[in-house]
């Protein structure tokens, strides 16, 4: 056995000690500080006890337990207890005490840092009637703590108070005759000198919590401290008041990029017309693009943002068949749609137009010509299945057959849903036309294909680029990533179909553009519909810095596809510079489903008597931003409650009443005291972690910044009382007076930042408070400044409560209403989120679902199953039964069609 | 025919729970230790196959566990009232049976509650690298048998594992890089190691999710 100490190191000092009291026999071996001792731990520690099995004690109460262990004397409750105090709560503040003894000569503060724990100590000695800590012997706590303590406690200037409980205890165990010669051989009679090199080598680590200072994704978690400084800079900024030289901007149309000012290209993902977005589209794409679009706006930017619907592809045709319209139709009705959906949502587009224009066609055409005569097209020949009845190509999911794989005679064109293995619609056997029933045939079709693999370094360079000096989300760069490492394959780029942009090449007259290569033309073509000068936009990167708002599933379409098509059309186009991506938003424990009935969509929303506000809110609220989240009606409830009613309404709302109801609608005289300093600059921080999020488009982030300042806000009521001092004397009044002034400007500010989250609210709260059009924007300027934008003197309107309660029922009632029950496992169809290339070949199958039904029905079956089996072993008349019988099936038959299945007898009975 | 993201299926849904209940433990952190001590120390009770369960408190600015004992003076601190009920469970072997095993125990116990709990950032990587190096010849932290070191040790890691996955999971999303705390956590014990662990101390099922899901 062999003991490894340092001179110096303060935690020797009980080892010693102990090993004197025990007499365990034990080799000494005193080493520099340096020195590492153990093997397994990166940063020497001492002292060190090798035990005779080779394994070391690090821990200088262990090594003592176990030497008092060793002499017979085992570890009780108490003594437990006394050593795990005095490692987590003594040693921190003795470490820092020490530190300021010895290396700063700061006796006073280091006693202040000592008092809890001493006091604690104290209190237990007084409690006790043993001469030790915890018995009438000495044992290994009390020379633990007598050793911990020695340095300072014999340190002639520290002064530790009264404690004389504590005094006595430590005089008993420095008399020990052991605990003599350890003190006197370790600290050389240099007292707390000869602990400093020691003290110098082992830094006080602030306790930094693991998650706060730089968890970027909990910033409501990071309370942040201020400097005197930053306290009066605050003050002076909010003192100065709204510059007249601050204007706001109208928008005028069309908004064209400006010389020297920033101008910003936003782009929303561009909607699939045929289906109706439901709420994880409307956060995934137009939602979020319009956040940062109002925000941009209120920084000043030159900003314009375009969406509209996607128009072309096999998935409107088919819905058209399904509904008995042509295409145009159905664009038509399914447009207007979308754009009164979006309406709601208060989705401020510049402008939402749709793929199916002539601007559409010229400049798709244009950009496929540029990339034949550059070389960038291939040509190939594809075999697929045609319909002769129906007179056309069958999409994968519009053929049936026999599985290659196992036989399975119901697999489709593109997957055997049994084996679960791909497949290739032409090794179908016995292929059937989905629609028409009649076997289709094999065709050659000649395609064009886009080369991508000859654009793959210019991209790789392009990318390189954009994705460092841009905010890309990472899912948008991992994605993006991926598909390069898998290496690039030419993709074909035409189809044979009917509703499409006609490929305008001779050789392919009868066919069109694929979706995927003709949809995000559609950026460019609803903007030259907004203005013929649309190519100031697309084709000017030097000024134009572009965002593209989707969900994850639609990134390579726009980070690799996409800028293929546009640099090897080599027309100086504009390349997006921020690609945001979300995550998917479920819907409470399952998914989004259309056919299922499951889940809100954007028409629905509204007929629910929530304001477009509180929805806005709730979706931005989690909105998937780096992981997938799940909408919750009774999180939204919960939410609604607490954050939006009696955190941000409240504070608002009792701001504005004291001004009305204590100062007759007058803001009152403001003279800030410490207090008012120190929440105007909290306020200010949150403001500048506000604009510094949303620059980096964390929109989910910067959200909760405005919940922090309310939050604030209705801490500092709540501490200053206005509605009590008013009552009081002169200085009460005046304080009261300066309370509600700060507050009723930090409500201003909040109305600000809650612009791009909540537009109406913003709104109606700016009226009520009669503030300044321009106070949005000069609060938003650069870094951003709380200012006092309503001085004393300033007529507020009329004050009144901005959010309502969701009570529980009707909470649950819009549950009910919108489904939500369904077993996961039975999750089928189709997500609305799918890139429109995917989504536009798949039929929408399961139209007529409707579980609920399907539920009643499953127990009106089983009902008559019954009655029809008692009736047989009644003996019933036959003709009574066959009624019965014929009840029975034609239930049957609705249930199946309830559960979306087809009711016609399948395979084999046909014809 | 790109198919991207498999990423709905109903484990995955499932782990997100998961993930999300744990995300908020940890927006709470200061609250999230303090039920977290005094769960482990539930989930200890449960383990240890005591009947009566016990009532714990808090005390102070750190929130300390405190069992009050009807036998006598209260009892302070996570590993005062761990080795108490360990006692009187009658498992004593679970402090180490000689007097060096128990002096291990003890430290590692110690070293729980003063480096692992409240660590930084940086210092988590260096603990979790100490450790791993610590392991490398052994089963357990003792050596060859189990103690009340390893359920502890255990605890307070599982807690840092599913902060770091977590944190990471939104940093990296999908991928990982080549050295993160959370890779050096999963390599730190052998895959046996964790596997008796979290056979043993109730609480696997999200760790076992965490882990399947950063191993494959």
């Amino acid at each position: 056995m062999k003991l490894y100490i340092a001179d110096g190191n303060p935690h020797c000092i009980k080892v010693l000690a102990v090993l004197e009291l025990t007499g365990v026999k034990c080799e000494i071996e005193t080493v520099s500080h340096e020195e590492k001792v153990v093997p397994h731990l990166s940063h020497p520690v001492l002292p060190i006890l090798l035990l005779p099995n080779g394994q070391h004690l690090f821990s200088p109460n262990s090594i003592c337990q176990y030497l008092f262990d060793k002499s017979g004397q085992k570890a009780t409750d108490a003594t437990n207890q006394w050593l795990e105090w005095e490692a987590t709560h003594l040693q921190p503040a003795l470490l820092q005490s020490l530190h300021m003894v010895a290396l700063q000569g700061k006796r006073v503060e280091a006693a202040a840092v000592m008092r809890e724990p001493l006091n604690w100590l104290e209190q237990n000695l007084n409690k006790k009637n043993t001469q030790f800590l915890t018995a009438e012997a000495v044992s290994v706590a009390d020379v633990v703590l007598w050793a911990a303590l020695y340095p300072l406690m014999s340190d002639s200037g520290f002064d530790a108070g009264e404690l004389r409980s504590v005094r006595s205890w430590f005089e008993c165990v420095n008399d020990l005759a052991a605990c003599q010669t350890a003190a006197q051989k370790f600290l050389q009679g240099k007292g707390v000198e000869a602990l400093k090199t020691f003290l110098q080598k082992h830094p006080v680590t602030h306790a930094q919590r693991r998650d706060s200072p730089t968890n970027d994704t909990e910033v409501e978690d990071a309370e942040h401290v201020m400097t005197e400084q930053e306290i009066e800079e605050a003050a002076q900024v909010w003192s100065e008041g709204l510059k007249s030289s601050s204007a706001v901007t109208e928008k005028k149309h069309p908004i064209l990029p400006q010389e020297g000012k920033k101008n910003v290209l936003l782009t929303s993902a561009l909607p699939y017309v045929n289906n109706v977005p439901h709420l994880g589209n409307i956060i995934g794409c137009v939602l979020s693009a319009d956040v940062f679009g109002r925000y941009g706006r209120l920084r000043g930017w030159n900003l314009l943002f375009v969406c509209g619907t996607d128009e072309y592809g096999t998935a409107t045709e088919n819905k058209a068949r399904e509904e008995g319209l042509t295409p145009q139709e159905i664009c038509d009705k399914y447009h207007a749609i979308h754009a009164a959906i979006y309406q709601w949502f208060q989705i401020d587009f510049d402008f939402f137009g749709r793929t199916t224009t002539e601007r559409q066609t010229e400049i798709a055409q244009d950009i496929f010509w540029r990339l034949h005569e550059r070389g960038f097209l291939l040509e190939d020949t594809v075999e697929q299945l045609r319909c002769e009845s129906c007179q056309r190509f069958l999409a994968d999911r519009f053929v049936e057959g026999e599985c290659p794989h196992c036989r399975y005679p119901e697999a489709r064109g593109d997957q055997c849903d049994k084996c679960g293995r791909l497949i290739n619609a032409v090794e179908l056997r016995n292929p059937q036309c989905k629609v028409c029933k009649q076997t289709p045939v094999i065709r050659s079709s000649k395609h064009l294909f886009l080369n991508l693999p000859k654009l793959e370094d210019e991209l790789e360079q392009w990318l390189n680029k954009s994705t460092n000096a841009g905010d890309w989300t990472a899912n948008a760069k991992h994605i993006t990533r991926s598909w390069l490492r898998d290496g690039l394959k030419p993709r074909c780029i035409t189809r044979d179909l009917k509703w499409g942009t006609p490929v305008p090449h001779e050789d392919y007259k009868e066919k069109v553009f694929y979706v995927w290569f003709d949809a995000p033309i559609g950026y460019l073509s609803i903007t030259a519909n907004y203005t013929d000068q649309w190519e100031k936009w697309w084709k000017n990167p030097q000024q134009v810095e572009l965002y593209n708002f989707m969900a994850k599933d639609n990134v390579p379409f726009h980070s690799v596809v996409f800028p293929c098509s546009l640099l090897g059309a080599q027309d100086n186009y504009t390349l997006v510079n921020h690609l945001i991506a979300t995550e998917y938003l479920n819907y409470e424990d399952t998914k989004f489903s259309k056919s299922r009935g499951v889940g809100v969509f954007g028409d629905m929303a509204k007929d629910t008597g929530i304001p477009s506000d509180v929805w806005r809110f709730y979706l931005l609220y989690m909105r998937p931003e780096g992981q997938d989240s799940a909408f919750s009606w009774s999180d939204m409830a919960l939410k609604n409650n607490s954050e939006l009613l009696n955190n941000l309404g409240n504070f608002i709302n009792r701001a504005g009443m004291f001004v009305s109801k204590f100062f007759d609608g007058c803001v009152p005289e403001m003279l800030l005291n410490e207090d008012d300093k120190r929440l105007i600059a909290q306020v200010c921080w949150e403001l500048k972690q506000y604009i510094q999020l949303l620059d980096k488009v964390r929109i989910r982030d910067a959200l909760k910044c405005i919940l922090n300042i309310s939050r604030h806000g209705n801490q500092y009521i709540q501490v200053n009382e206005p509605w009590k001092k008013i009552k009081g004397g002169d200085g009460d009044r005046q304080r009261a007076g300066t309370v509600t002034g700060v507050s009723v400007n930090v409500a201003c500010l909040l109305s600000a930042v809650l612009e791009p989250y909540m537009p109406t609210v913003s709104h109606t709260i700016r009226e009520q408070l009669q503030a300044p059009h321009i106070c949005a924007s000069a609060m938003l300027q650069d870094a951003g400044a709380f200012i006092c934008t309503l001085p004393a003197g300033h007529r507020i309107g009329t004050v009144s409560p901005l959010f309502q309660k969701l009570e529980n029922e009707q909470i649950e009632a819009l549950r009910k209403r919108f489904g939500g029950q369904q077993t996961p496992s039975s999750s089928s169809a189709a997500v609305e989120t799918k890139p429109s290339a995917v989504a536009a070949q798949e039929a929408s199958q399961n139209v007529n679902a409707d579980p609920e039904r399907a539920k009643q029905l499953t127990a009106l079956v089983a009902e008559q199953g019954n009655k029809v089996r008692g009736l047989k072993t009644q003996k019933a008349e036959k003709s009574v039964i066959d009624e019965e019988v014929k009840k029975l099936l034609d239930l049957k038959k609705q249930l199946s069609l309830a559960e979306g299945k087809n009711p016609e007898p399948q395979k084999g009975k046909k014809k | 025919m790109v198919v991207l993201s498999v990423h709905h299926d109903v484990r995955e849904a499932r782990l997100e729970d998961i993930h999300q209940s744990a995300r908020a433990l940890c927006v709470r952190l200061v609250s999230g230790v303090i039920k977290m001590a005094l769960r482990e120390l539930s989930s200890l009770e449960r383990f240890l196959g005591l009947k009566k369960p016990n009532k714990y408190s808090t005390q102070g600015g750190k929130k300390v566990p405190v069992l009050q004992n009807n036998n006598g003076p209260a009892l302070i601190g996570l590993v005062t009232i761990a080795s108490h009920l360990v006692h009187e469970a009658k498992r004593p072997e679970l402090l180490g049976d000689s007097a060096e095993q128990r002096a291990v125990v003890q430290q590692w116990l110690e070293h729980r509650v003063t480096r692992l709990d409240n660590c930084s950032k940086e210092e988590v990587k260096v603990i979790l690298k100490d450790l791993n190096q610590y392991l490398e010849d052994k089963v357990y932290l003792a050596g060859n048998v189990f103690t009340l070191a390893d359920i502890l040790m255990y605890y307070g890691i599982h807690h840092i594992v599913v902060e770091l996955a977590i944190q990471e999971k939104e940093r990296y999303l999908n991928s990982i890089p080549k050295w993160s705390p959370l890779k050096a956590l999963i390599t730190a014990f052998s895959a046996l190691v964790w596997a008796v662990l979290w056979g043993l101390t109730g609480c696997h099922v999200l760790a076992l999710g965490q882990w399947a899901d950063y191993q494959l």
